[in-house]
Order: C-alpha cells, then sequence, then structure tokens
C-alpha cells in the first residue's frame, strides 16, 4: 500500500474502503453491460442464425412421420445396414483425405516457407487460384483427367506403360484425388502462416551448436510447425465429414457419403425428421472430435479460427 | 410479386363472388424442373395457354416433392401449379398436400386411367429405356435386360441408376424373365435378388440424368440404363449409341396444385389446357419427352416419322411396362432401404 491511500483509510475509514469498491464494481458493472450492449446485435445474430436453427433441428429429428416423438429416425441408422457402411466410408475417406493432404502439403508449405518473400508470394497465387475456381468445375475436370478414355490412361496407354485403362474416376481413388486436390490449400495455408512465424535464429542456433540439416529439422522446425499442421489436419478432417460434390461426381455411386446420404434420406421421407437426425449426427460427431483434439492438441490447434 | 398477387386475389375474390368466371389479366405461377425439357413446356403449354386464357404465366423450378411440402407445410405456397414424378404425386396426395382437380373444368379422356386423380393428373413421360455403345457391340449389343444382365454374352462395363431405385427393381423384374405385363405388382424381394447378380458387374451407380449421360458419352461405361431424353441427345450428338424402347420402363410425370395454392382457379383452366390434346401434340415437337394424352396423335400436329420415335405413342407404349405410382407409393420407402443395404455392402 502506498502512502496516499493510507493515509485516505486514516481518514476516512473503513467506510470510505466501502464505498470506493461499491463505486468500482458499479462501474465495473456498468462497463459489462456497455459491452453487452454493443455485442448484443452480434450475439443475437448468432442466435437466430445459427442456435435456434440447430435446436430446431434436434428438435425435428425427434419426431416420426406421424408427428408423433419417437426415436424411429435414430434407430434406422442401426436397422438399416446401408447407414452404418456409410458412416465408416465417411470416416475412411476423411482419413485417406487428410492423410494425403498431409502428405502432400507438408513439403509444399515449408518449400513455400524457405523461397524468398516473391518467389514465394507467386507460388502461393498457384495454390490460392484453385482455391476460388468453383468446386463443381473443378471436379469435372478431375473425371475428363481420370475416366476410362480420360487423359492420362490414353497417355499411359499411348506410352505402351498399360495395355488395359485404370479405374482412376467412379470409385473410390478418383474420390480421393479429387477431395485431396480440393482440400490441399485448407492445410497449406495454415501450415504456411505458422511456419513463417518460426525464428530462423532458433534454426541458426541449433547449427551452431552442432547440429545437423536433418536434425535441425527434426528437432527444432518440425515440432515447431506442429500447431499450424494440426489446425490444418482439423480443418481438412471436418471439411472432409460433409463433403457432397466431389465423392456424388467422382464416387460413381459407390462412395456414399454422410451429406450424399442426407439429400437421399431427406427426399426419401416424407417426414423432416429423417434428414434432421443424420444432421444432428454430423454435427455431434464433429462437435466430438474437435473436442478431442483440442484435448489432444491443445487450444492451440483448433484455435485458428480465435485470433492468432 | 406479393402485393400484386394479393390485389390480383382480391379482385378474383371479388369476381367469384358475383360469380364470374373470367380470369382475364390473372397471374399463376407454374413451376417444371427447369433446363430444355421446361423450355419445351413453354413452347408447348405454357405461352399458347397464357395467350388464349389471357393471363400471365409465370415460371419457377422445383426440386420435387420436398419443396412442395414445404411451402404448403409452411403457409407460403408460390406456385399454382408444379410438376412433380409420378410417385410423388401419389406420395404427396397421401399426405394431404394437393387441391382437388375439377374434372368438369380438366377433360381426362385420352389420359390413362392410372394417371388420373382427385388431385394429379398425368402431364407428360419419361421412358428408362436400355442403351449401349454401337463402337463396343456393332449392333449385336444387349437389346433386353436378360442381355444386360448375362456378363458373359455380353462382356463390357454397365451402369444402372441408385437414385432412381423404383426404376432399377423394375429393370430388375424385367431382367428376371418376368414380361412386361407380370411386372406390376413388383416382388421386391425377387427384383433384389436380380439387383444382387448384377451389381458386382455395375461399374458405376448413376444419381443424375447429367451423370448417366457423361457415363455413356465418354465410354466410361459400355451399356446403361438412361432416360429416353438423354438418349435421345446422344444420339443426336452423334455419339455411336443405340437403344430402343422394348422393355423400356415408362414413367409419369404429374401436375398438381399445391394446397392453399392463391390463383386456384386460373391454375385449374390452365391445367386443363395443358392436358388438352392440341397443346400435349405440341410436346413431342420440342422435348422427347411424350404427351399423356394419347388424343394428341390423332390431332395430325405430329409429323408420322416422329411418331415412331415418341415414347407414349400408342406403339411404343405396348413394348413398355408403366411405373405405377400407387404401387410405389406404399413400398418406396422400404423398398429403397433395401435397395440401398444391397448396393452397398
Amino acid at each position: 500500500m502506498s502512502a496516499p491511500s493510507t493515509l485516505l483509510n486514516e481518514t476516512a475509514g473503513g467506510a470510505g474502503r466501502d464505498l470506493n469498491a461499491q463505486a468500482l464494481r458499479a462501474d465495473a458493472r456498468r462497463e459489462s453491460l456497455r459491452l453487452l450492449a454493443l455485442l448484443a446485435p452480434s450475439l443475437f445474430l448468432v442466435f437466430a442464425i445459427i442456435i435456434v436453427p440447430i435446436g430446431w433441428l434436434f428438435w425435428l429429428s425427434l419426431y416420426d412421420e406421424n408427428g408423433a416423438l419417437s426415436a424411429s429416425n435414430y434407430g434406422r441408422f442401426f436397422e438399416q445396414a446401408s447407414y452404418i457402411k456409410t458412416f465408416i466410408t465417411t470416416f475412411k475417406v476423411a482419413f485417406i483425405v487428410t492423410g494425403a493432404c498431409v502428405l502432400l502439403g507438408y513439403p509444399l508449405a515449408y518449400m513455400l516457407s524457405q523461397l524468398p518473400r516473391r518467389a514465394a508470394s507467386i507460388c502461393l497465387i498457384f495454390v490460392i487460384l484453385p482455391f476460388w475456381t468453383s468446386v463443381l468445375v473443378r471436379t469435372y475436370a478431375w473425371l475428363v483427367i481420370l475416366q476410362r478414355k480420360g487423359l492420362i490412361n490414353s497417355w499411359l496407354i499411348d506410352l505402351g506403360v498399360i495395355s488395359q485403362p485404370l479405374s482412376l474416376a467412379n470409385n473410390l481413388s478418383g474420390v480421393v484425388i479429387g477431395m485431396t486436390h480440393i482440400l490441399l490449400p485448407f492445410l497449406v495455408l495454415p501450415l504456411y502462416a505458422s511456419m513463417k512465424t518460426i525464428d530462423t535464429d532458433c534454426l541458426r542456433a541449433g547449427m551452431n551448436l552442432g547440429a545437423g540439416p536433418v536434425a535441425t529439422f527434426r528437432q527444432i522446425f518440425f515440432p515447431l510447425s506442429l500447431p499450424g499442421l494440426a489446425s490444418g489436419v482439423v480443418i481438412v478432417f471436418v471439411l472432409c465429414l460433409g463433403f457432397f460434390v466431389t465423392p456424388a461426381l467422382m464416387g460413381g455411386g459407390k462412395v456414399i457419403m454422410w451429406a450424399m446420404r442426407m439429400e437421399q434420406t431427406t427426399s426419401l421421407y416424407s417426414n423432416w425428421g429423417a434428414g434432421a437426425a443424420l444432421g444432428v449426427v454430423l454435427l455431434v460427431v464433429t462437435l466430438a472430435l474437435l473436442g478431442l483434439f483440442q484435448w489432444l492438441l491443445g487450444a492451440r490447434a483448433t484455435g485458428v479460427w480465435s485470433s492468432r | 410479386m406479393n402485393r400484386t398477387s394479393v390485389s390480383i386475389l382480391a379482385v378474383a375474390g371479388l369476381m367469384a363472388t358475383v360469380a364470374a368466371p373470367a380470369m382475364a389479366g390473372d397471374t399463376i405461377t407454374v413451376a417444371s424442373w427447369g433446363g430444355t425439357y421446361q423450355e419445351a413446356q413453354t413452347k408447348a403449354f405454357f405461352t399458347p395457354t397464357a395467350d388464349a386464357l389471357g393471363i400471365t404465366i409465370k415460371q419457377d423450378t422445383t426440386n420435387g416433392l420436398d419443396d412442395v411440402r414445404l411451402q404448403v407445410t409452411g403457409n407460403a405456397v408460390k406456385w399454382d401449379i408444379t410438376e412433380l414424378g409420378a410417385d410423388e404425386c401419389a406420395r404427396g396426395s397421401k399426405e394431404g398436400l394437393f387441391e382437388k382437380l375439377d374434372y368438369g373444368i380438366i377433360d381426362k379422356s385420352g389420359i390413362n386411367p392410372k394417371l388420373v386423380h382427385d388431385d394429379w393428373v398425368g402431364i407428360s413421360y419419361t421412358s428408362v429405356v436400355l442403351i449401349y455403345r454401337t463402337d463396343v457391340f456393332g449392333d449385336k449389343g444387349p437389346k433386353t435386360w436378360a442381355d444386360f444382365w448375362n456378363v458373359e454374352k455380353f462382356p463390357g462395363r454397365r451402369a444402372l441408376s441408385s437414385s432412381q431405385a423404383t426404376e432399377t427393381l423394375s429393370v430388375a423384374a424385367l431382367a428376371s424373365g418376368l414380361p412386361i405385363d407380370k411386372v406390376y405388382p413388383v416382388d421386391i424381394d425377387g427384383a433384389l435378388k436380380s439387383v444382387d447378380k448384377i451389381r458386382g458387374h455395375v461399374d458405376a451407380w448413376w444419381t443424375s440424368g447429367a451423370q448417366a449421360m457423361q457415363l455413356v458419352k465418354d465410354g466410361e461405361v459400355d451399356m446403361a440404363s438412361i432416360w429416353n431424353g438423354r438418349a435421345g441427345t446422344l444420339k443426336k450428338e452423334g455419339a455411336p449409341v443405340s437403344f430402343s424402347f422394348d422393355q423400356g420402363v415408362l414413367t409419369a410425370d404429374c401436375m398438381v396444385i399445391p394446397k392453399g395454392a392463391k390463383n386456384k382457379e386460373a391454375a385449374m383452366k390452365a391445367l386443363a389446357m395443358f392436358v388438352s390434346p392440341q397443346l400435349q401434340a405440341n410436346l413431342p415437337l420440342y422435348v422427347d419427352n411424350g404427351p399423356v394424352n394419347e388424343k394428341a396423335f390423332e390431332t395430325g400436329k405430329i409429323p408420322p416419322e416422329r411418331i415412331k420415335d415418341i415414347n407414349s405413342a400408342p406403339e411404343n407404349v405396348k413394348k413398355q411396362v408403366l411405373q405405377d405410382a400407387e404401387f410405389w407409393r406404399d413400398t418406396l420407402v422400404e423398398a429403397t432401404e433395401k435397395f440401398n443395404n444391397l448396393i452397398q455392402q
């Protein structure tokens, strides 16, 4: 305690301290009310366009076609084998695509981060440009390249590498190739951003202490790039779970993912609840996964969309 | 649109109370599937009707029964008439989504009675046909669904529809050797057994007409089930393909007036015009979907050399199975779930 406050305490006694505290509390309350008032419009917006529809979706999913409360929309997932199969396929595709994105995206982001600024920004344009092109257009382009009489197969046959065309489209491989291409920027961009922030002095210090290039990368650069990698992986994985266009066009009807099933079920059943239940399952699973990632990797991984 | 339609409604209401049937100046909104089909309908049905009745016909596109259900249950009916698939009409009718039709205004003669109901009426036909590539098979390709199922005699890549389970089940029933008049009522488990035999040899399951067309056009498959309109387009574009209406599956489209439609009376008159032989005869002049009213073939409007290519011409109807909308109304969900379980195994 400084001298003036001691003086104040002595002159005004305990009552003065209380008054002071009260005034501070009231001020704090006013402050938070003001903040709340400032936040109110956006909070209301979030509530009206996110919380209410999701709550409604959940509510709808609890009704059967006769308008009675029931769990039949969820029971269906266990009665009909195709739903579980779809669920497994969705996760399988998400794992493979995320893995492929990491294998391709990490070296790419690393290269971008090591290039001189000007060269890096030109290369980044090549990463971002497809990002701006419609998913539908890119998927059809892949179909042209991958199908039996497409570019790759005709080149390989002309070169005599293969005699029978490879099955690249209308199956799992087509879906994986198409989705990897579309989702790659979602991994590369956060990873590149995090790699750029790695202090090169740390790397130099490591070298100075006798670490070779491999050890420097493995022990210093790689661990420091992990938060960026983790956030990229989370984004890609979560986006995979809800993918529709690419599997629908590239899968040849053999790779049915959850979002495609939602569309099918919504039009097949006369009650919205049937489709809503699929939506609720996807939402819950996605949130649970985000929670799991957060728990495993720490807040920084899932905190990409918070300020950094 | 709201303010004008409200005032129109008010005027129409006023006129109705003085028992005046005149509709001149009314505006109705008709929804259909869009694309070349709706363009053809515009030329064949909508423009002539608007001119004859002195009304304005606005257009919209629909995704099907879901849209109607959303509008009717949400008390926000935008459309006065909308097109649907016949099985959707049958289902929507069971759900009570449509207004009753007045067959005093709509003349149902010439329309197959299976497509004339209290609250929905057929409007046009599409056929599911077997198409094959002539650069692979010459003219000795698979002609029947039994041929399509015969993988030894006709080796090659195959595509069937997975989105239209009911059509694929009808085709599967034909493949198991049933004559066309014995397909309905479909023995669903028997048809599924038939699907089970071919599913390992299906290289792609299509979910849209455009996809079916692309698979055949690019040679991704050598034979497929496909809608006749898409098959006709492929042929016109010069793709090496062949198809016929033998063992085709005729599926009807229908039109309804959604419950709570704002201009019901004008809609009824317009619908009467749409199904009349004169306007029905216009449709095959612009698109491969056949007229639902067989009297259209007696109007003399359709050139004789065109008639043989129209799926609903009496000669061609004999070769095909008509999808029974009411049968599928009651069995669709169960059959589709079983079908999905099977092809995703």
